[in-house]
């Protein structure tokens, strides 16, 4: 038995810490007001405090730590993307989280199963291709893989060639991984809030001051919080607290579904996902297979599901695993992504001055925790963005440099 | 002894005590009758223990017998994680227990239990990970011991399908309230559907005692379930699960292997409420169940539940439960009230009247097992909430029956947008802010069949200095697991729920939310109301994959001439949902070689139906034309084909294809294969937007074509024709003309995509076949035969064509594509012209040139190939191939804008690193003076 286990067995509850800081009065002005208390609001200013300094800090957030989009994306952690700056930007990302358990001493259990997404046209191979050679050309681990391949990968998968959409070929991206989900964020605020910053949950936002063109202070419902320095890391509703700062985005936003299984004994071990079938599928530690890759058809701010969704989510499971026909289905789930045009993140400076933006996080928000984090907190303390961020600001869009991510989804929009 | 519990034949509504059944569990054979669930025929046998827990391997028996809890969930042939309190046994029907190692009774994995003090809630979280890396390793011996039943990877479902539904009024639950609410909406003229889970109508009534006198809910069923049947418009489905509802009544309802898709006018919700357990050390053995569950056991069953057995007492249906004991010949050791206050009720009366031993103001504080099956349980005064005294009272019992309160069924309620609130006073949990439409009736809203509601004790929980009181027993939870949560700072209920995973199990929080709710709200000093609980979501009750997938309906497109493709040996490739002809024969190297050279020296013939295409028409056609694609058409004479390119705002090429211009008011446009719907939503959008008077139709399934390609095209093709004049001077390059061929009235279109003499022929859909084989006949002496998309491909890659989506990506500007020819520079407006112009004033990064490959042992360049200069990075190959007509290795990319000219040399990284140098060359490959297009003399 682990040391840590016998250690943590023998403590008394009552001697155990609490690990973020409970309820308490909202001070009247913080050096940086942080808007959104999930995965990127925990780590801006858990690397505020760790590697700037910066502790008068107040992560704010409507509802509670972790529960929008950290707690509903399905914990798909890759790189495999196909531009130079996004797979840059995620391989960085996916090296920080391999270490994040032990920098926490919180285990969020990192776990690289490596991913499969699967082609059924040559049009899909094409794009394969693409995202193999650009991979391996910047350090990322991808390759393509033939059918026989495939079927020694995951030997359960249907390879049925007279099947409507025959697999032909797959992206193997053995740096594929994943983690739980909720410790992430809960390791990134606990390490904030020992550091001295302030957790404040159950605290809207409801409107933003600025004056002279820039922020001075954010209203809550528990009163107004002066700051020299805010920042929106709020994925699923980005544009409606943009517009409160005066500044249009260019996102549109959609419900994204997904659901779990009952647990079952393991057997299935990488990521598996066909853009194709719009779904893709993994089993959990705990044995439950979640399958996602349902966005609605039509923007919307809600995150009811829909009957049809799971419909079409098993049916493009039982395409690729028809023996999961007997699979229980236990919970169906929607998460809000906000999506931008070329389905890369807005990071980085915005036309307020002294207001950053970490928005238009889509489907692939999770993946890019620790990054975008790290490299946020640097720019809101050295007020310089840093290179691996620079492309994504939101000016790209006025320059015409999209970074163009659209064929590098799991799900399809 | 067979059946030993099985009571006399006045018990046992559900039974058919005529037909015996044999099964078997974990080997052994054992006899039911039909009617018995897996788990009732089991117990009739004296056979409790049906799984082992999740985490610490405990033992567990029928909590609910309602189908309602984790602890029931056993394996059966073809379905892992099934309930055995709600599937029906049936001859040779094989069962096993889940989740242990060994056997169900001496299960090897049990061992954990012992661990518990080190494994607490989130013991995971502070462990495992020391030295970096080592949680690898862990995950996978974690991983073969998580998860419950076995999936059988070889099951193929068989025989699932769908059907949709439509009634007045949708009554979820027949209990009583649910059958009067059916009968009252029948009368008003409604269209009633009755659904309910079980395999009879009646609900609470096949099972509860409202009164001392056991007949009165027999008579109450019988009088209300023959008058629901004797109802015209009242259509009754019973075995049947309502699992979700969706927005605007739209419910999803399992029944057997069918998924109905209900819209309902109305929806009544009658789902009764689910009962709740008592928390106490060791809650969770064998020969603990609610209430209810022991009286589901003797009345639908006909099966004792136990010999000797202590009610827990905390509100008046406990004594009904007393009553019910006593009339299956159970020995009431006890009824341990936790109440301090006499009981009136009627039913309390007749218990005290009986003599049974009845404990005030006290609680069982523990209960203890003797091989797997309760032994006695240890009783201790309630000195205050929670707190118990010193003095211990144990008592001998195998059956311990818990009615201390009940949960309102709100799952369909609060997925449809209802709220949960808590009454202090009544301690009970009841539903708000329903939308329009949806309602509540009997004990889901609170009323309960005598009137009175019946309120929750308020706190049936005693911790104990040992622990093990299960909150969770799907997830083996105990109250210091719950309370450690808080302390640690998951104090919001969300946040106890993920650290803890409390309600994350199979049962979904049905016995845990309530206990939960009152734990946290201790701990964090809030009320229950602030609280709450965590939000239900779809499905009500596990199911499986195949349920919602049903038949798998994947429609596939085919053209007209498919089955000539077939005979003529075509190998297919998919394009969309399109079944498309790559290339005809076995050996793809030579077939598309031969393909092409065919093309080149005589005549073709490609199935181009897939192709899209949309009428234009109305007065503002041109108009329409001229803001949608780049071209200019106002000024394009009737009879004539122009290029269409289309960007979008961003001034990205998104689509191509010809504008035929058949009259000065109606234009004929093709788009490309998998592009035709979105440019039609977008021309339909814009059309709405711009108000022209423009009429747009998609014609795509309308019509089929065939391109015959190739010099002696004319040749072949000018017999077969009524009313078109091939000549060059009647039907020069670029026209469209109208009239027959071989009969059959069509749109002949001169275009030069292959980048040789060809007409397209566009023809009515249901004519392919005939045009096809009239083509074929016609061009047998210039050895006509049918060519592939492979082949096409070459071709166009020859002509230096592009095609969108291949040689274009989602930022892929005309400019890159060296195609400004196709943009009018005069015209004020299109979609995409702002961005274009902006574009245009900046440096170009890339553009798409066209390379050949000299040396002829190179490693072949593919599509997608990156081309480089050392580490840097150039562009990529977007288009490749050997080519017949010039024998060499050809292909498109983008480049540098600074590695376009023409001669410059570029290396193109191809499989496992090999390097191949390449020169990039002027467009086309082929026929640059546009000869070829020219009708041979």
């Amino acid at each position: 038995m682990p040391f840590d286990l016998i250690k943590n067995g023998l403590r008394s509850a009552s001697a155990r810490k609490p690990h973020f800081s409970s309820a308490r009065d909202l001070k009247k002005h913080y050096d940086v007001v942080i808007i959104g208390a999930g995965g990127h609001g925990a780590a801006i200013a858990y690397y505020l405090a760790k590697y700037h300094g910066i502790t008068d800090v107040a992560v704010l957030d409507k509802a509670y730590l972790g529960g929008g989009n950290t707690a509903r994306n399905t914990a798909v952690i890759r790189s495999n993307y196909l531009t130079e700056e996004g797979i840059k930007f995620y391989r960085d990302s996916l090296s920080l989280f391999a270490n994040l358990s032990n920098e926490f001493s919180y285990n969020v259990m990192f776990e690289q199963r490596g991913q499969l997404t699967l082609a059924h046209s040559d049009a899909a191979i094409r794009n394969f291709r693409w995202r193999a050679e650009m991979n391996s050309h910047f350090g990322v681990r991808s390759r393509l893989l033939d059918r026989a391949e495939i079927r020694e990968l995951v030997p359960s998968l249907s390879m049925n060639e007279s099947a409507r959409f025959p697999i032909v070929g797959g992206l193997w991206h053995a740096d594929g991984a994943t983690a739980r989900h909720d410790a992430v964020v809960w390791g990134y605020m606990r390490g904030a809030c020992e550091r001295g910053v302030e957790l404040h949950q159950l605290t809207e936002v409801q409107g933003i001051d600025i004056s002279d063109g820039a922020v001075q202070s954010v209203q809550t419902n528990r009163g107004r919080v002066g700051c020299k320095i805010a920042v929106q890391a709020v994925a699923g509703c980005s544009s409606l607290l943009a517009q409160m700062a005066g500044i249009r985005l260019p996102i549109k936003t959609f419900p994204l579904q997904a659901m779990v299984t009952q647990p079952y004994k393991p057997l299935l071990v990488p990521l598996v996902s066909s853009p194709h079938l719009h779904v893709y599928v993994q089993q959990t530690s705990r044995g439950e297979f979640v399958i996602g890759g349902g966005s609605d058809d039509y923007p919307l701010y809600n995150t009811r599901s829909t009957l049809e969704q799971k419909e079409s989510l098993a049916d493009g499971t039982l395409e690729l695993f028809p023996f999961l026909a007997q699979a229980k289905i236990l919970r169906q789930w929607a998460g809000i992504t906000d999506m931008t045009p070329d389905y890369s993140p807005i990071m980085g400076p915005s036309p307020i001055k002294n207001y950053y933006l970490d928005a238009g996080w889509g489907t692939w928000g999770f993946k890019a925790t620790p990054i975008c984090g790290q490299t946020m907190a640097q720019l809101i303390a050295t007020g310089v963005t840093p290179d691996l961020i620079r492309p994504f600001d939101l000016e790209r869009f006025y320059r015409f440099q999209a970074l163009d991510e659209t064929g590098a989804t799991a799900a399809s929009h | 002894m067979s059946q030993v519990n099985r009571l006399a034949d006045t018990f046992g509504l559900l039974l058919d005590r005529r037909r015996p059944v044999l099964f078997e569990f974990e080997g052994e054979q054992y006899e039911g009758f039909e009617g018995d669930t897996i788990a009732s025929a089991l117990a009739a046998n004296d056979q409790w223990i049906l799984s082992r827990s999740f985490k610490y391997h405990r033992p567990r028996a029928a909590l609910t017998m309602a189908g309602q809890d984790a602890n029931t969930l056993v394996q059966i042939a073809g379905e892992p994680n099934c309930l055995a309190d709600r599937k029906p046994i049936s001859a040779g029907l094989a069962v096993f227990g889940q989740n242990y190692s060994g056997s169900l009774k001496r299960d090897r994995g049990s061992w954990v239990g012992y661990f518990s003090r080190f494994l607490g809630v989130g013991f995971y979280y502070h462990a495992f990970y020391r030295p970096r890396g080592v949680w690898e390793l862990w995950a996978k011996y974690f991983r073969r011991k998580a998860g419950l039943g076995r999936i059988d990877t070889n099951y193929r479902a068989e025989g699932f399908d769908k059907r949709y539904r439509f009634c007045d009024v949708a009554v979820v639950g027949a209990g009583p309230a649910g059958l009067a609410a059916a009968l009252d909406a029948a009368a008003s003229g409604a269209e009633v559907l009755l659904i309910d889970e079980n395999p009879t109508l009646g609900g609470s009534l096949n099972y509860s005692r409202i009164e001392a006198d056991a007949a009165i809910d027999a008579r109450l069923r019988i009088e209300l379930v023959d008058k629901v049947l004797a109802t015209q418009n009242i259509e009754v489905m019973t075995d049947t699960i309502a699992n979700g509802c969706f927005a605007d009544n739209w419910l999803s309802l399992v029944s057997k292997n069918r998924l109905h898709k209900l819209r309902a006018g109305r929806v009544v919700l009658c789902s009764g409420v689910m009962e709740q357990p008592a928390l106490f050390r060791n809650n969770d053995v064998p020969g603990v169940m609610m209430g209810s569950a022991a009286q589901r056991l003797i009345k639908m069953y006909g099966v004792r539940p136990g010999k000797r057995a202590l009610v827990l007492a905390g509100n008046d249906d406990a004594y009904g439960v007393v009553l019910d004991l006593i009339d299956a010949g159970v020995e009431i050791a006890a009824v341990v009230e936790l109440r301090d206050t006499p009981v009136s009720d009627s039913r309390a009366l007749a218990v005290a009247k009986s003599g049974t031993k009845i404990i005030s103001a006290a609680t069982v504080f523990s209960a203890s097992s003797r091989h797997g099956r309760l032994a006695s349980v240890e009783v201790r005064s309630i000195i205050s909430e929670g707190q118990c005294g010193d003095q211990p009272t144990t008592i001998e019992c195998d059956l311990l029956c818990m009615s201390v309160g009940f949960m309102p069924a709100y799952q369909l309620a609060c997925q449809i947008g209802g709220d949960l609130n808590y009454d202090d006073a009544s301690a009970s949990f009841s539903i708000h802010g329903l939308p329009e439409g949806f309602d509540l009736s009997g004990s889901v809203a609170g009323t309960w069949t005598n009137g009175e509601p019946v309120p929750n004790h308020h706190w049936p929980i005693f911790a104990h200095p040992q622990g093990n009181e299960f909150v969770d027993l799907d997830e083996d939870l105990k109250i210091k697991d719950i309370i450690d949560a808080t302390y640690s700072g998951y104090e919001h209920i969300q946040l106890v729920k993920r650290y803890s995973t409390c309600g994350m199990g199979p049962s979904q929080g049905r016995h845990s939310a309530l206990a939960a709710a009152r734990l946290v709200a201790k701990a964090t000093q809030k009320s229950v109301a602030e609280t709450g609980v965590t939000t239900a979501r779809p499905p009500f009750s596990a199911e499986t994959l195949a349920h919602c997938a049903g038949r798998q309906f994947h429609p596939a497109l085919r053209t007209n001439m498919h089955q000539r493709h077939v005979e003529a040996g075509a190998n297919f490739l998919l394009a969309g949902n399109w079944y498309r002809p790559a290339y005809y024969g076995n050996d793809a190297a030579s077939a598309i070689r031969d393909e092409v050279s065919q093309v080149r020296k005589s005549v073709g013939l490609i199935d181009v139906s897939t192709l899209g295409g949309i009428e234009v028409m109305g007065p503002d056609a041109a108009e329409f034309l001229n803001r949608i694609y780049t071209f200019a058409y106002k000024k394009q004479a009737p009879g004539t084909v122009r290029y269409a390119l289309m960007t979008n705002d961003a001034g990205v090429v998104v689509d191509d294809g010809v504008a035929c211009r058949l009259s000065e008011e109606h234009y004929y446009v093709t788009a490309t294969t998998s592009g035709v719907d979105r440019v039609y939503r977008h021309m339909l959008q814009r059309n709405a937007q711009w108000h022209l008077d423009v009429c747009l139709a998609n014609v795509s399934s309308a019509y089929c074509g065939v391109n015959i390609a190739g010099p002696r095209a004319a040749e072949v093709l000018q017999p077969l024709c009524d009313g078109i004049d091939l000549s060059a001077a009647a039907f020069p390059y670029l026209g469209v003309r109208l009239g027959k061929v071989a009969g059959i009235d069509v749109r002949v279109l001169r275009v030069g995509f292959v980048g040789d003499l060809g007409y397209e022929i566009h023809a009515p859909q249901h004519c392919g076949e005939a045009l096809w084989d009239a083509l074929m006949a016609a061009g047998a002496d210039a050895g006509i035969r049918p060519v592939g998309i492979e082949a096409q491909r070459m071709l166009r890659l020859e002509k230096g064509h592009i095609i969108i989506g291949q040689d274009t990506d989602a930022t892929t500007t005309p400019m890159e594509l060296q195609m400004t020819w196709a943009i009018a520079k005069a015209k004020p407006y299109f979609v995409g012209k702002r961005s274009l112009d902006i574009h245009a004033a900046r440096p170009q990064q890339r553009t798409l040139v066209g390379f050949s490959v000299d040396d002829t042992d190179a490693a072949m360049p593919l599509e997608s190939h990156l081309v480089v200069d050392g580490e840097r990075l150039l562009g990529r190959v977007t288009s490749s191939g050997h080519s017949p007509t010039l024998d060499k290795l050809i292909g498109l990319a983008y480049v540098d804008t600074e590695s376009c000219a023409p001669g410059t040399k570029m290396t193109i990284r191809c499989d496992e690193g090999a390097l191949t140098t390449a020169t990039v060359v002027t467009l086309p490959f082929f026929d640059p003076d546009n000869s070829r297009q020219e009708l041979p003399s």
